[in-house]
């Protein structure tokens, strides 16, 4: 009895979570007519109108975006994660005055509100000439992706016994040595997890390519999303095919890695 | 350890703090430093002004709209999105077979962007022939001005948000919940403790390190919401949505005060910094105790 409550509880509580995300996908099948003459927005589509999503691919300009998006997200993990793993071996194995005060920076960072580094990044952006270019949007994000990804991995490297690296040491290992060979294999399933978490956040970011990319041949999903409904406004059909185009990635990417995805969510217990 | 040389730890910094230093220290320090300017973004040269952004700030109606929104924001997360969480990951915590197939498709709205997710909203949301209003002219009700109504507009835009903010909250708490040893929970049965006080005298009490660090993420990121409101609304109708991220963003960009813009910037800053604070004592906190 106890065992069917929770099935038809738990069933019915679904369905109503994921109605808008329904919606969402019934809408980007439909024909125009279907959508504004019924407004059945929760009924399935009577027509199946699959060229919605070729619309929005093709002539709403989605799938540039998608390939740009791509292009930002890939460089920045693979950066931040190297980096932030240089930041964190030094963190967990060093004992030096600053190693507390610059964890704590680096902790602080992620947390502050981006409203609070908008105009001098923009400034710098333009100064540098690193404005409008792919490189500078990949560049920020490696570096304020850093906070998280140095805590994460630091914490994952204090729990490395110090008689793995004493061993290391006394074999006359240098510290780049211990590094390569000893901390960075060992780190190598957290890092896994921090990959995960972060593609999909950099994936998912809207305000710094808002901020740092004006071109529409650079702009990605998110931002091309949000370009789309200037000339797609009256067109809920493709407006709908081109949200679901630029949600398939973290969907796919997180139903195929759930266990690493919230693994990290929850040992570094925040977000970004 | 102590490296014999005190440069090697400097020297696997370097790279990584010097980036960080160029794209998030400095700016801050900087956009503290532009708050107190009346930089237009163009000129190239600005004068001090001394406090007159703040002074202005808190005279300007429009702010005060944004911060109370915030404030409706805030009350919003952390007062109603993490009970809620909690209460989900309660439900949810069985071990029956398939329970993981119900987590996974609850955990589904986080995976979204907010993009994305005032996407799938705004049709919802329409007020002329959207979903919501579609669904209570069935029933004779409505229509409600979702978006478009000064009165209600904040709130819609927190129910969407709310969306991905609850399934966060429930991973927090079910990873929590894990940790709660069953044997606790059956010694209290075996005591004669009801289902309620064996929640809240037993399993509550191993959850208050979820609840702290849901509580502070949520308050967090609910005085930096930006990108749904700015999709849904851009803080419209006249600002009645506006929060101060928005509010910002439309200053500093839209009518080229930087230094306007930098003053809110820094308020907002201020505002959360106490809980970042607490946030990073309590992460070091519990990083002395292992």
């Amino acid at each position: 009895m106890k065992r069917f409550i929770f099935y038809a509880l738990a069933t019915f509580l679904v369905v109503v979570w994921l109605t808008p995300f329904l919606i969402s996908v019934f809408t980007s099948l439909k024909s125009m007519d279907e959508l504004m003459l019924m407004r059945r927005w929760w009924e399935p589509p009577r027509e199946l109108k699959p060229g919605n999503y070729i619309t929005a691919w093709t002539d709403a300009n989605m799938g540039r975006y998608f390939l740009n998006t791509f292009i930002i997200t890939v460089p920045s993990v693979i950066g931040a994660l190297f980096l932030s793993s240089l930041a964190a071996f030094a963190l967990s194995w060093f004992d030096f005055k600053l190693s507390t005060p610059i964890l704590m920076v680096f902790v602080g960072g992620m947390l502050v509100p981006f409203q609070m580094l908008l105009i001098p990044v923009y400034r710098f952006s333009v100064n540098t000439g690193l404005y409008d270019t792919y490189h500078g949007v990949i560049l920020f994000h490696i570096a304020f992706q850093l906070g998280f990804c140095t805590f994460f991995l630091r914490n994952f490297m204090k729990t490395i016994p110090d008689s793995l690296f004493e061993a290391a040491r006394i074999d006359g290992a240098g510290s780049f040595t211990i590094y390569r060979r000893i901390a960075l294999p060992l780190v190598l399933p957290a890092m896994a997890a921090l990959s995960i978490l972060e593609f999909t956040w950099i994936w998912n970011d809207y305000l710094w390519s808002l901020i740092l990319l004006q071109s529409d041949r650079l702009k990605p999903v998110t931002l091309g999303l949000v370009t789309m409904q200037g000339q797609w406004i009256t067109s809920w059909n493709v407006m709908s095919a081109g949200a679901i185009i630029a949600a398939v990635v973290p969907l796919v990417v997180f139903l195929m890695f759930q266990r690493y995805f919230i693994e990290g969510l929850t040992m570094g217990s925040v977000k970004g | 350890m102590k490296s014999k040389r005190w440069w090697v730890p400097y020297a696997f910094l370097a790279l990584p703090l010097t980036m960080y230093a160029i794209w998030v220290i400095i700016p801050l320090v900087q956009t503290l430093i532009l708050s107190f300017t009346n930089w237009d973004g163009v000129s190239p040269t600005y004068e001090m002004i001394g406090f007159a952004n703040f002074r202005r700030l808190f005279g300007d109606p429009n702010f005060q709209k944004s911060l109370l929104n915030n404030v409706r924001w805030l009350v919003g997360f952390a007062g109603v999105t993490v009970p809620l969480g909690l209460l989900l990951a309660v439900f949810l915590d069985q071990k029956f077979r398939g329970s993981k197939i119900y987590k996974t498709f609850m955990y589904l709205p986080m995976t979204l962007s907010f993009v994305v997710i005032g996407q799938i909203w705004m049709w919802i949301l329409e007020p002329r022939t959207g979903a919501l209003n579609s669904l209570l002219a069935l029933f004779g009700l409505g229509p409600v001005g979702w978006l478009s109504d000064p009165s209600v507009v904040t709130y819609s835009l927190i129910l969407a948000a709310s969306w991905k903010q609850i399934s966060y909250a429930m991973v927090l708490f079910l990873a929590g919940l894990k940790l709660v040893p069953n044997e606790l929970v059956e010694a209290a049965y075996v005591d004669g403790a009801n289902a309620w006080r064996r929640f809240f005298s037993v399993v509550l009490p191993m959850l208050r390190p979820a609840m702290v660090i849901a509580v502070t993420i949520s308050i967090i990121d609910s005085l930096r919401a930006f990108d749904i409101v700015y999709v849904l609304t851009r803080g419209g109708p006249f600002y009645s949505s506006s929060v101060m991220a928005n509010y910002m963003y439309v200053q500093a960009f839209h009518n080229y005060r930087m230094g306007y813009g930098s003053s809110i910037a820094t308020v907002q800053f201020l505002i959360t910094l106490g809980f970042i604070i607490f946030y990073i004592r309590h992460v070091l906190k519990k990083e002395a105790e292992l």
